[in-house]
């Protein structure tokens, strides 16, 4: 067994015994397991059809036949919740994988190299950082229509900076070290250099970042679409349910509460995942 | 008769970093290495002694074309240095922190390998029959190989840089600090270990290091730096046995030795730091600090002057430490 | 098992032991430790990484993070009273008062926003407030800062540092490893500790600071009435400034002389191989002599002597059992049967 390898396992191990980790595992795998089978088998797998209307009596408590109730519709509430789910996690997944790579290339290029590049990269951070992203989202919506597809563009394109920073950070850090000098000497192409030395050593505090954020990712995108710019009725999302049953709060509280207990939920089991990862790294650098 | 070749020559080797200065101040710079001329003959060990500071570690760097020299020229192998595979197949370094000299998501084979697969033309069957016979010269096991770097001590992690040095059989490596970081058992081991290596490839040495003891075991000949020059130079047992420059006698009566009934320390008299190299005074660099020092001292700057045949010693009172 | 000695011992630590908790199992970091401090006099205690000295060091002034230590046993005599069977406050009201300790990295020690003037400053105001003087009460707020800058400066003038008004004012970063190193020793000493114990102090610094301030560490010892404990790895260091040399190995002491006869008859086979390592002379001349092999795994407990796999004397009676620590000579202590 190879030093790689053994490492992995250990970290494995250390990783599993922890309760943040299993418990937040489980959620997540709970959440993904479902946004796929959602994804492949379509409306078939909720026991109601999501969008049809009077399957049941109006703002009908939560029951055997309809676990999270009715809404003002009688559409039933479990089945529209289940629907939505791909929706939440397929936008913060891309969206968080698209700004991590191209985080780590531009960040980890301008660390690596300072100057002119680095120089480029922390205005064009700046000049992002600089528009509020609801601002930035609510334009797109109005130049290029609401819809699911239009507001992961528009997160895409204010999310990266922060990944991009980071890359550059630990990229300035690593490029003084002497195995980076070492491998200058050793002959070591300069994009093998990139590829080989540097990515590897900053993936990890990228990766710890990266696994927090997706639950910000959620709520970000959730508040897009409470907002009424992602898809339109009667497709099921969880934000635009928040915003549908918000005046039931009182009447029919299951109505707007289940959605966002749900948008919870998913948010602290990634959150509980990305602290683990970040605490079993850090445990491991020490030990 | 043929004119002589070293291995390595500088001359005059400047290399001075640029400050970010405002539009309104004038540029200033560190000189970091400021005119050093040295020479490494084949076969030979030359230390280059001195504190933080005096650019011993810049002039490495220099040398190895890792920092680009601001001015001055170096010759290597009778040809002038240029980045090139074939530079850094003939001159390697050894560098000074065992953990921060070695990639710590690589495995230590391919650490090894790494200098073969960038500089040579090597197929995987050579490199790994290559890699076998230095783990053995370097005393290191083949275990190893597939481990890490957390996964080795101090003095492996040492073994496995020197393996990776001389794994192209160059002719000359660098070595900074090359014990510094290690326990004394391992420092022992690690020399030991340069020395063997050094008869059996016909390896060249330039060690850099503030610790006397080691340059004067290991090297034929020393440069001592204060303040990015060269202040002596000579044959070391000579210039240990007798230094001349006011700071050379200093340093080494600073060097503690292990015998209790010598206890120099406590009767040296050299106090202060050394000063800025941003933008230096005239005069003397040594001179706010030294016993000996007068008022030429503060205007004129010594240059290096020979005493003898071999001795070089940049100071004017030179005779008064005699 | 102590050394029995006419002058007032400081500090007597006995059969003092500690065990550290890690994801790899129980380390046995120190292994029934007996040393003994005389008033106004420098002990060296002298080790590679892992034999242990700088557990000795945080355990004595009560530093040791536990957890991870744990099972910590034995004595720690200060002029008399165990400070292992007090509680964190009174340990606390010693720190910094009686025992001192000054590090490897000052620069990691002193607080970077704050002028170096006003942390040996606060140092002085800890120092009186813990001081029950009814009479300094009476005295008005004003003559007491006054009082206290001039306490500030004739501290900094105490560890030889020029032009101290000026320095004073300056902030850590803006001072070279050397001044460091000297403000951290002179906050340490404005507490008048009877023991200061410096944890590999010059390591950091270059050879000829290193030179000053072991020179200065040394002088002051006398000026302030102060015993000093010094932790290094390096025994030339321990030669030139200590009264008293201990070479510690895998968690334990092996050998405790005055200086002279250590240097001169040096007993443990131990100690005869950190001797050999160090590079005197010219490689022409000499080889060294490494020691062979490696440091135990201290995450085992052994039943015999921790040097034995790498001594070139061991006989059939170090693998059986373990030697102690014992005068072989008058105040040469010894554990190695070799002398037994």
């Amino acid at each position: 067994m190879t030093g790689g390898t053994q490492q992995s396992k250990r970290f494995l191990r250390m990783f599993l015994t922890r309760n943040e980790a299993r418990l937040g595992l489980t959620i997540v795998i709970v959440f993904l397991v479902v946004a796929f089978t959602v994804a492949i088998a379509g409306n078939s797998v909720v026991p109601y059809d999501p969008i049809q209307q009077d399957v049941g009596p109006i703002l009908a408590a939560p029951s055997a036949a309809h676990l999270f109730g009715t809404d003002n519709l009688g559409r039933d509430v479990f089945s529209r919740i289940v629907v939505a789910t791909p929706n939440d996690l397929l936008v913060s997944v891309i969206v968080i994988s698209s700004s991590f790579l191209v985080g780590i290339v531009l960040g980890g290029v301008a660390g690596y190299w300072g100057g002119i590049l680095d120089e480029i990269l922390m205005r064009s951070t700046d000049v992002i950082f600089a528009i509020p992203a609801l601002v930035l989202a609510m334009s797109i919506a109005v130049i290029l229509g609401p819809g699911l597809v239009h507001m992961t563009y528009a997160l895409m394109i204010i999310w990266w900076p922060p990944y991009a920073r980071l890359a550059r950070g630990e990229a300035l850090q690593v490029s003084q070290k002497n195995f980076i000098e070492a491998a200058k000497t050793s002959g070591t192409k300069t994009l093998t250099i990139l590829r080989r030395h540097l990515t590897p050593n900053i993936l990890n505090a990228m990766l710890a970042y990266a696994t927090l954020d997706i639950g910000t990712v959620v709520v970000v995108y959730a508040g897009l679409s409470y907002l009424g710019l992602s898809v339109q009725p009667p497709t099921p999302d969880w934000g635009a349910m928040v915003n549908a049953y918000q005046d039931y709060l009182v009447s029919a509280p299951w109505l707007p509460l289940f959605p966002a207990f749900i948008i919870a939920a998913v948010v602290i089991g990634f959150s509980l995942l990305g602290n683990a990862l970040r605490d079993t790294i850090e445990a491991q650098s020490i030990s | 008769m043929n004119e002589h070749h070293s291995l390595l020559e500088t001359r005059d080797l400047k290399t001075y970093f640029a400050l970010r200065g405002s539009i309104l101040q004038k540029r200033r710079y560190v000189h970091a290495v400021d005119s050093v001329s040295i020479t490494v003959d084949s076969g030979e060990t030359v230390a280059v002694v001195g504190e933080s500071g005096c650019g011993k570690t810049t002039l490495a760097r220099s040398i190895l074309l890792l920092t680009h020299p601001t001015a001055g020229a170096i010759t290597f192998l009778a040809q002038e240095a240029v980045r090139s595979n074939k530079y850094y197949r003939d001159m390697q370094i050894v560098f000074q922190d065992p953990d921060s000299s070695l990639d710590p998501t690589m495995r230590i084979h391919d650490i090894i390998a790494e200098p073969l697969v960038g500089l040579s033309k090597l197929g995987k069957e050579e490199i790994d029959k290559k890699i076998t016979q230095i783990m053995k010269e370097v005393g290191l096991g083949n275990d190893i190989l597939g481990r890490i770097p957390r996964q080795l001590s101090g003095g492996q992690k040492q073994r496995v840089n020197i393996a990776r040095a001389i794994i192209t059989e160059p002719k000359l490596v660098v070595l900074d600090e090359p014990t510094s970081a290690l326990d004394a058992s391992v420092q022992a081991q690690i020399l030991n270990l340069l020395l063997d290596l050094q008869t059996n490839h016909g390896l060249s040495y330039l060690i850099i290091t503030h610790n006397i003891s080691v340059a004067e075991y290991m090297s034929d000949r020393i440069y001592v730096m204060y303040a990015g020059k060269v202040v002596e130079q000579g044959p070391t047992a000579e210039v240990i046995k007798k230094p001349r420059h006011p700071y050379t006698i200093a340093l080494l009566a600073s060097a503690p030795i292990p015998d209790p009934k010598k206890r120099n320390l406590l009767t040296i008299d050299v106090t202060g730091e050394p000063p800025s190299a941003i933008d230096p005074p005239p005069g003397c660099r040594f001179n706010p600090r030294c016993p000996y020092a007068k008022q030429l001292c503060k205007v004129n700057e010594p240059s290096l002057d020979p005493i003898s045949p071999n001795r070089f010693v940049a100071c004017h009172f030179v005779n008064e430490t005699a | 098992m102590g050394v029995q000695t006419l002058a007032e011992d400081i500090l007597k630590v006995s059969g003092l032991s500690v065990n550290y908790e890690s994801s790899q199992g129980t380390v046995h970091a120190l292994e029934s430790v007996s040393i003994a401090i005389e008033s106004r006099s420098l002990i060296a205690v002298v080790g590679e990484s892992g034999s242990g000295k700088s557990t000795l060091g945080l355990a004595v002034i009560g530093l040791l993070p536990s957890p991870p230590a744990k099972d910590i046993t034995g004595k720690v005599e200060y002029k008399g009273v165990n400070l292992l069977e007090l509680d964190k406050e009174s340990i606390r009201s010693y720190r910094g008062t009686e025992i001192a300790m000054i590090f490897q990295e000052p620069i990691t020690s002193l607080n970077p926003v704050y002028k170096v003037g006003t942390q040996i400053e606060e140092a002085i105001r800890i120092r009186d407030a813990r001081k029950t003087d009814t009479s300094k009460s009476e005295n008005p707020r004003k003559n007491e800062a006054h009082e206290r800058r001039d306490e500030v400066i004739s501290s900094l003038k105490r560890v030889r540092i020029p032009d101290p008004e000026n320095v004073a004012d300056r902030y850590p970063f803006e001072l070279s490893g050397g001044m460091r190193q000297r403000v951290m020793i002179a906050m340490a000493l404005s507490q008048k500790p009877s023991l200061l114990i410096a944890d590999e102090p010059t390591t950091a610094l270059d050879v000829t600071t290193q030179a000053e301030v072991l020179k200065l560490m040394r002088n002051l010892m006398n000026e302030v009435d102060t015993s000093i404990l010094l932790i290094t790895h390096d025994l030339a260091v321990a030669s030139q400034v200590a009264d008293r040399v201990a070479v510690m190995y895998g968690g334990q002491i092996v050998e405790e002389a005055e200086v002279n006869e250590l240097f001169s008859q040096p007993l443990h086979p131990y100690t005869n191989g950190l001797l050999s390592c160090i590079p005197t002379g010219s490689k022409k001349e000499t080889r060294l002599k490494p020691i062979l092999g490696n440091v135990l795994d201290l995450r085992e407990t052994y039943a015999y002597c921790k040097f034995a796999p790498r001594c070139p004397f061991v006989k059939d009676k170090c693998w059986a059992s373990k030697p102690d620590l014992k005068p072989s000579k008058g105040e040469h202590l010894v554990a190695c049967f070799l002398y037994e």
